[in-house]
């Protein structure tokens, strides 16, 4: 009987999951139709024009997704000379030693920091440091906002990395330097050849968190509606225009942030089952 | 045992506190339950409805909740029926008032939208609504441009690109900013037109007047614009700006007040940006409350009813606009205090109006 029990009440928390899941994705396609039905979808992801003058409505998602991506590439390529050192030195070199628990447990820390002292130190340090190397005279825009990005998602990439590194077996470690290989030579031999599907997933997973931030992007991005034309210049996220504008917005410009919303989910949903197939590979070598 | 005692004698404390608080006050309606009443909407007046709820707390018992979510929303809150008012900046449009059940607009105070700006040894800027409209359409680019040398001649202005700031989110500060541009330059009207968020083509955007000042006050070369009260309170240098008698105001209460001497139509829908009367801050607004004149809906009780008018009448107390001016805002001038009240007589429970129709207001 408790047996039975147990057992539906397992079975009724897992379908919730994907219940809630299936309902936030029902409730953004309802919500998102006025505006895929209005301009057409294909329309409404190439358009450029966010227009919200009465009479001549007209919104295109082009712009955030753009810098939407512009951003979290940017943050993905300047977190790796941070994040893969962590991930060598807490692996490999100093594997198991005290350092290196404080090492992983320090970059873990800065996953619980919340977004909005990222971007508040983003907003008064990072920011007049652009504009003093005369980067940018604003000193908002992608760039920026891209750096902080790129250090909040050290500790994602780093710490799942590590652990792929750990996971090399010693077998083939100790044959290389059986052989007479330095350990740089491992690390390029031996290491990144056997984990790197697995630090290549930890990488995408990170993105996934990136693509979502809202808070910190919105204060360093400039958050203009267009797409930036140059690195330094302003732009605007996806997640960060339905920040701005949500409060105000009615009828058609709402449906259109929902829209967009729907796309941020399916992005993000697509790169991560890209990260978890990864990982799936790399579980098999 | 103790401890027991001890949670016990607080929770006595707490009953009887709440009793104090059920039957206490009331002191302008004598002995109607204590009510709590709710609204939503505009960001702008809070700090004035922060101080004034609470004085009406303190005095009648009634709690007031606000929740400054921005005036769109807030009127789309008092259309979905879920709170008793909504704060705007901006009155409701025709179409908007055909689109719900009949509303009744009440001004609680005013402010207006001031220039901020950035410049290196530049106290005084003077501007133009014209000039005003050309920065922030990208047309006049550069900080030394003669327009602007023009305008003030006793200051050196630097040969740098001007940097305009604007409102990322949608806000009643910019509509009331793009109302006075659109009134003051025909190319803004015909381009750009006035709303909650307008296609700036120039420069860059930051959430609420927070953001907006602090971009501002850390950016050299840069112009913004920023709620009154937000300003005053903060000490950032703002522009005096020529009104439509060219006389070259700078905002405070008195220049604020000075905008609504003219006409107010007796439902006090009226944009009082670019005001021509002597002595007014051209980019000045009422900020309004707006509710239902049929006050039965989604089930609220007559009691409710009768706490929310209290509210609004003690809004238009001397006492309660007294302190508009503690909190960097302007005062309701006579008229629209008195057209307000009119207003209040028209509101009605079961289509039978609550307040006397005629004599004081206060009296029932």
């Amino acid at each position: 009987m408790s047996d039975k029990l147990y057992r539906v009440l397992l079975i009724v928390a897992a379908i919730i999951v994907p219940l809630v899941c299936g309902g936030i994705l029902y409730a953004l396609a309802t919500d998102a139709y006025e505006a895929f039905n209005h301009f057409g979808f294909f329309e409404f992801l190439t358009s450029t024009d966010w227009n919200y003058t009465e009479g001549e409505e007209h919104y295109g998602a082009l712009p955030f997704i753009t810098g939407t991506l512009m951003t979290s590439l940017l943050a993905l390529i300047f977190c790796i000379p941070f994040s893969l050192p962590v991930a060598l030195f807490v692996g490999e070199y100093f594997k198991d030693t005290k350092v290196a628990a404080i090492l992983s447990t320090v970059t873990d820390l800065l996953a619980g920091i919340p977004s909005i002292i990222f971007g508040l130190w983003g907003f008064y340090t990072l920011r007049p440091l652009v504009m003093a190397l005369n980067i940018s005279p604003q000193g908002s825009g992608v760039l920026t906002a891209s750096l902080v990005l790129a250090i909040m998602i050290v500790p994602y990439a780093a710490s799942l990395s590590a652990e792929f590194i750990k996971m090399v077996p010693n077998d083939l470690k100790e044959g290389a330097y059986s052989l007479g290989a330095t350990r740089a030579e491992v690390i390029r031999r031996v290491v990144f050849p056997v984990a790197g599907s697995g630090i290549f997933s930890s990488y995408v997973l990170a993105i996934g968190r990136a693509l979502g931030e809202t808070m910190t992007v919105t204060m360093l991005i400039g958050n203009t509606n267009n797409i930036p034309q140059s690195i330094t210049a302003t732009g605007n996220s996806m997640a960060s225009i339905i920040a701005n504008q949500f409060g105000e917005a009615g009828d058609l410009r709402l449906s259109s942030l929902i829209a967009i919303g729907l796309i941020l989910f399916l992005i993000t949903a697509i790169i991560n089952m890209i990260g978890k197939l990864m990982i799936k590979r790399a579980r098999i070598i | 045992m103790k401890r027991m005692k001890k949670a016990l004698s607080s929770l006595t404390l707490l009953a009887l506190a709440a009793i104090l608080v059920s039957c206490g006050g009331n002191g302008i309606t004598g002995n109607r339950k204590a009510q709590s009443i709710s609204g939503a909407g505009a960001t702008f007046p809070l700090p004035f409805y922060n101080v004034v709820f609470e004085l009406f707390s303190d005095l009648n018992g009634d709690a007031v909740a606000y929740g400054g979510i921005g005036s769109g929303s807030g009127v789309r809150n008092l259309r979905d029926q879920v709170v008793d008012f909504a704060g705007s900046d901006a009155f409701l449009s025709d179409k908007e008032m055909q689109e719900m059940d009949d509303v009744i607009h009440i001004p609680t105070c005013m402010g207006a939208v001031v220039l901020a700006y950035n410049l290196d040894g530049v106290e005084n800027l003077r501007l133009t609504g014209t000039v005003i409209a050309d920065i922030f359409a990208g047309k006049i680019t550069q900080w030394d441009d003669p327009q602007l040398v023009a305008l003030n001649p006793s200051v050196v202005l630097p040969s740098e690109p001007i940097i305009p700031v604007f409102r990322s989110d949608g806000s009643g500060t910019t509509y009331v900013f793009t109302d006075y541009l659109t009134k003051v330059s025909s190319n803004w009207a015909a381009q750009y037109g006035a709303g909650k968020s307008v296609n700036f083509p120039t420069g860059q955007a930051a959430k609420g007047n927070p953001g907006v000042a602090a971009i501002v006050s850390q950016t050299k070369n840069t112009i913004g614009y920023i709620g009154s009260e937000f300003a005053f309170a903060q000490k950032i240098p703002y522009a005096t700006i020529a009104n439509a008698r060219g006389e070259f105001i700078e905002p405070s209460p008195t220049s604020i007040s000075a905008a609504a001497s003219g006409d107010i139509p007796s439902d006090t829908r009226v944009s009082i940006t670019n005001s021509d009367a002597k002595g007014a801050y051209p980019i000045s607004t009422f900020t309004w409350i707006i509710i239902y004149k049929e006050q039965n809906y989604a089930k609220r009780s007559k009691e409710q009813v009768l706490a929310l008018l209290d509210l609004l009448k003690f809004m238009l107390s001397e006492d309660a606009q007294s302190h508009a001016t503690e909190v960097h805002y302007a005062p309701l001038p006579a008229r629209a205090i008195e057209l307000s009240k009119e207003n209040l007589r028209t509101v009605t429970y079961n289509s039978v109006p609550i307040l006397p129709t005629v004599g004081g207001l206060y009296e029932r």
